[in-house]
């Protein structure tokens, strides 16, 4: 079971108490009426799957319950880092 | 000749003797003897029949390696285990152990006819011949297999024992108590560590126990690890898994070694997280392959030592050493000054450290350098084997009543594997070695390489003259894999061992190739003429050996596989006979039987109840958010479909929630408190994936929104009285509300008192009925409603469950979402237009509505349908058609999603799902169940007073 850094409580805590939240850094649009069905679809439906350093959103549901980023490696499934919600892309 | 106790010598405890069974024969061994020994003492050396071939086969091994000597344990009525390993098992009076896979007896096994059709059983039989026809597979081939090939039988009775799991953590593990591994601990004993030292055996030492020359230094170890205040040792437990960051699981048997069986838990599941792991598991010897290796008496060489010193057994009168590797002659030697004659030394190489000559001379054993077994003699048990002088290829007998083998030693990597530690091969140990770890771990010991145990010669298999389809040179003892099958799988193309492996089944059995990977990989590598590396190495998962599911289910079984969630008026319903069901992990009244009443009947007198008088429902599972802050009420405008911002205090609205691509998640009322306060109130099961997702908006679309979020599901008991006596039931226990209908009109919420108890009222309706829902703390729920009993005995009040709740919704025509929605239903095709907000700028899901896909026609409506028969009430599910008499298959348009009868209409009604059903409005469609093709006439989905004027009383 993976311990994961919760940017939020400082603490290093199993993963149990964490929810995965799918890909990072997608900003819902400020005007989703002012999208092409094209750029909706890429908004909606459109995520990255590589091999190796991945952006991803995790919850701390069963602890501060807050949302936070992660780099995580798909190969290794070794968290590189996670940072607050906001924060710039690392 | 066979197996018999030594007179002096091992760690048994000749003053207990211990009475057990095997076969329904009595046995006697002394305490701390495994069965294996104790058999082997008495004689035995016939184990079990072989997987495939039904091979009688005896021990190869003392330890968990061990891949023949699998039996079953009988400890009484659904204690019942199959497949352990003899080699494992301690032991103790009455013990009750049997053979596996013979009929009708060990000695005496018809299925040994698979043996001598041998030749029709190479690699890959089984997919090559019985997948075709396929109706064969299932019906004819894989019974008689299962019937003739196979592990010990199932157990059919519910296990009554109970298993016990703990979390633990420690700074440092130590996974084997060998020389190494305790070595580690004494290491680290005097640091301020804590410490876990853990071994699968029942006593701590490993190796050590087989050489009495150590016992003096185990005693001391022991005792100082004993002592110490930060080591915790564990015996009989097997680190099973090695899981990320240094979390293991290990399963540690507690009871199976006594006699009686107690009160207490059989197995401990424990999950460790360590700051550092120190694997210390040791090494594995490796047989060697040559015809006859699997016979009864031909076993490693290190288990007879392991017999002698630890158990005080000998494995023959005179055993002889077929060996490739110094090791061998260093556990004859120890065999002779235990007091075991030695036949002969054998040896394939052409020379060996003339000290080892030199030992052999002196104890008057003669040695065959440069020679090798080509044939063992006897059935059930060796008898004499044949050798070849590879100088003249020349084969001649050597009468011995045991073969041993020393192939050399494979470091066990299991844990390092399971922890993704990369692996170098050493040519020179023709085995892998942990190279680069890839958590905080180190190998110590046999299992990194580190022995003492001298050189050794690396071959495939031994030479010999013989035809080589003639032989049966066993590679997989366990899954019946010969050297002749890896060399077909090759000749028929196969390349990387992770393809040979799974057509020859080599180390695929429960011991996963222990003892069986490194010889599989020689002979591959031989025959593909390619290092053993460049073939690649299979992996290595999870149990390291079979553990049981009553471990790893530890109490989640039964009542506590998972929480069942009760309401404060759930012991109520208890108490008056109410029928249960599980919904989203609450437990709900599903209807409430009088004496005589079935479902059907029951049902429809509480409906009646509702629509006559009044009913009284527990609505508590609900789930409910609390949306307090500034920005609560725009916050809730960007989620919902609905316009929330000219909500007025004190009253409520119907608010549908979509996801981002513009079908319906979930729907429920809820309320405006205050200006800046919201009640609101989702589906039971949606509760909390609704809190998540607005969680998710607030938190990182939208974190300007000064908006707080509570759940307050379990904070509230909920009371729906519904019916039009309703008011009148409520009105003398509620103080501080105005309930008339002017005053407090359909879809509004007022605080005040219920029986002097704070309560948030709504009056609301899922009934078409006047309704109110009573909200109270929640430790209140069971007295306020046996008040509301009380006063509305005059009424009859009624209570009812979830079936007639849905009924009454039913005929009302209201959704239940997950229902009679399937997450691609979008407001439109649920016919809830009017709960779109059309003036919005945005809301979640509203730019999906405009996609190209569901602006497209054809969509599947949800529609209303009437059957012709009304007394035919359509299974929900049930496929829908336009044209009956079209051929098979035939094209469904559509299905059934709610169907009940209905009471109050005096007829059945059902809600359905079909393309296009908007437009289809007194039409025809045709629902083929079993026994018959059923007509109805699509409707309106609001079957039961569709001018709602029942509700505004
Ligand atoms: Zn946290």
């Amino acid at each position: 079971m993976i311990l994961i850094h919760c940017p939020y409580c400082d603490e290093k805590r199993p993963e149990i108490e964490f929810a995965n939240a799918g890909q990072a850094h997608i900003a819902r649009p400020l005007d989703p009426s002012g999208q092409s069905d094209a750029e909706w679809e890429a908004y909606l439906f459109i995520r990255a799957n590589p091999r190796g350093r991945h952006h991803e959103r995790w919850r701390h549901i069963h602890g501060c319950g807050r949302f936070f980023n992660a780099v995580r490696d798909t190969v290794t499934d070794k968290f590189e880092t996670t940072y607050k919600a906001g924060e710039p892309r690392r | 000749m066979s197996g018999f106790r030594l007179e002096t010598g091992g760690r048994i405890d000749r003053s207990q003797p211990v009475t057990f069974s095997f076969d329904g024969k009595t046995y006697t061994g002394f305490a701390g003897d495994s069965l294996a020994s104790a058999l082997l003492a008495n004689g035995v050396m016939l184990f079990g029949r072989s997987f495939k071939y039904h091979r009688p086969r005896g021990l190869v091994a003392a330890g968990s390696e061990e891949p023949n000597a699998l039996i079953s344990v009988n400890r009484g009525p659904g204690r019942f285990t199959p497949n352990l390993r003899a080699t494992g098992v301690e032991i103790h009076d009455g013990l009750k152990a049997f053979s596996q896979n013979r009929w009708p007896s060990l000695a005496m096994d018809f299925g040994a006819i698979n043996d001598r059709l041998g030749m029709f059983f190479p690699a890959g039989f089984y997919n090559k011949t019985f997948m075709w026809p396929r109706s064969f597979w299932d019906k004819v081939y894989e019974p008689a297999i299962r019937k003739m090939a196979g592990l010990g039988d199932a157990p059919t009775a519910e296990d009554p024992d109970v298993y016990a799991s703990t979390y633990a953590h420690c700074d440092l593990l130590i996974i084997g108590a060998g020389p190494a591994g305790i070595d580690a601990a004494l290491g680290a004993m005097d640091t301020n560590k804590r410490i876990v030292l853990m071994d699968e055996q029942d006593e701590l030492g490993g190796g050590a126990l087989a050489d009495p020359a150590l016992w003096p230094w185990l005693e001391r170890s022991v005792k100082a690890l004993t002592d110490a205040a930060n080591v915790t040792i564990l015996t009989r437990t097997t680190a099973f898994g090695y899981y990320h960051d240094n979390f293991i699981g290990a399963v540690q048997r507690l009871t199976d070694h006594r006699p009686e069986n107690e009160d207490t838990p059989r197995e401990k599941l424990w999950r460790i997280r360590a700051g550092e792991v120190v694997l210390a598991q040791g090494a594995i010897e490796r047989p060697l392959v040559f015809d006859g290796n699997d016979t009864p008496g031909v076993m490693l060489s290190s288990a007879a030592k392991v017999y002698a010193n630890r158990y005080g057994v000998a494995v023959g009168k005179t055993p002889a050493l077929m060996a490739s590797h110094d090791s061998g002659w260093h556990d004859v030697f120890a065999l002779a000054k235990a007091g075991v004659g030695i036949s002969a030394i054998i040896d394939v190489r052409e020379s060996v450290d003339s000290a080892l000559m030199l030992e052999a001379e002196r104890l008057g054993i003669p040695v065959y350098l440069n020679h090798g077994v080509v044939g063992v003699n006897g059935r059930h048990n060796v008898s004499a084997v044949d050798i070849c002088d590879y100088g003249n290829q020349r084969v001649h007998r050597v009468n011995t009543d045991a073969l041993l083998m020393a192939g050399g030693w494979t470091p066990s990597v299991h844990l390092w594997s399971h922890s993704k530690g990369s692996l170098k091969w050493r040519d020179e140990l023709g085995a892998y070695v942990p190279d680069l770890p890839n958590e905080n771990v180190v190998c110590v010991g046999g299992c990194s390489g580190d022995w003492d145990f001298g050189t050794g010669a690396v071959i495939d298999m031994l030479p010999t003259p013989k035809d080589q389809s003639r032989i049966k040179a066993f590679v997989d003892f366990q899954n019946d894999v010969t050297a002749k099958d890896i060399k077909l799988a090759v000749r028929e193309g196969f390349r990387s061992i992770e393809h040979i492996k799974r057509y020859t089944t080599n180390g695929m059995a429960t011991d996963q190739g222990k003892t069986s990977n490194l010889n599989g990989l020689q002979i591959a590598s031989s025959a593909l003429d390619k290092p053993v590396p460049d073939i690649g190495l299979t992996s290595f998962r999870p149990p390291y050996t079979p553990q049981t599911f009553g471990a790893l289910a530890g109490h989640a079984k039964g009542a506590l596989f998972q929480p069942t969630r009760t309401t404060n008026i759930d012991s109520w319903a208890q108490a008056h006979g109410a029928v249960f069901e599980l919904v989203a992990q609450w437990r709900r009244a599903r209807y409430f039987p009088k004496a005589g009443e079935n479902m059907h009947a029951a049902v429809n007198r509480e409906c009646v109840a509702v629509r006559s008088s009044v009913g009284i429902f527990d609505a508590s599972t609900l789930g409910k958010i609390e949306v307090v802050g500034p920005d609560a009420a725009e916050f809730l405008n960007r989620m919902y479909t609905n316009p929330w911002k000219a909500l007025e205090p004190g009253r409520c609205r119907y608010g549908l929630l979509l996801k981002e691509d513009g079908f319906i998640t979930d729907d429920g009322v809820s309320a405006r408190l205050a200006p800046d306060r919201f009640h609101l109130t989702t589906t039971t099961g949606g509760a909390a994936r609704v809190l998540n997702m607005m969680e998710d908006y607030l938190q990182t679309e939208w974190p300007d929104l000064d908006v707080w979020l509570t759940s307050t599901t379990e904070q509230y008991a909920v009371i729906a009285l519904q019916g039009p006596n309703a008011r009148k039931v409520l009105e003398p226990l509620v103080e501080g509300i105005d309930l008339s209908a002017e005053a407090f009109p359909h879809m509004a919420i007022r605080e005040g008192t219920i029986c002097g108890i704070e309560t948030r009222l709504f009056r609301v309706s899922f009934t078409g009925e006047l309704g109110f829902e009573i909200n109270v703390p929640t430790a209140y729920g069971r007295a306020v409603w046996e008040q509301l009993m009380a006063q509305g005995a005059q009424y009859d009040i009624t209570p009812y469950g979830t079936e007639a709740m849905h009924v009454l919704r039913a005929e009302k025509g209201f959704i239940i979402v997950g229902q009679d929605t399937d997450g691609t239903v979008t407001p439109f095709d649920a016919g809830l237009d009017w709960a779109v907000g059309k003036k919005k700028p945005d809301f979640v899901g509203k730019r999906s509505m405009a996609r190209p896909d569901i602006v497209a026609p054809g969509r599947k409506q949800l529609i209303g349908l009437l059957t012709d028969d009304p007394n035919v009430v359509l299974e929900e599910g049930a496929q829908i058609v336009a044209d009956p008499k079209q051929p098979i298959p035939m094209t469904m348009i559509g299905h059934v999603t709610s169907s009940y009868w209905s009471e109050a209409l005096g007829r059945s009604i059902a809600m359905a799902l079909v393309a296009g059903g908007h437009d289809m409005t007194g039409g025809t469609l045709h629902i083929p169940m079993p026994g018959k093709t059923h007509s109805a006439k699509v409707s309106g989905v609001v079957f039961y007073d569709p001018e709602g004027a029942r509700l505004h009383v």
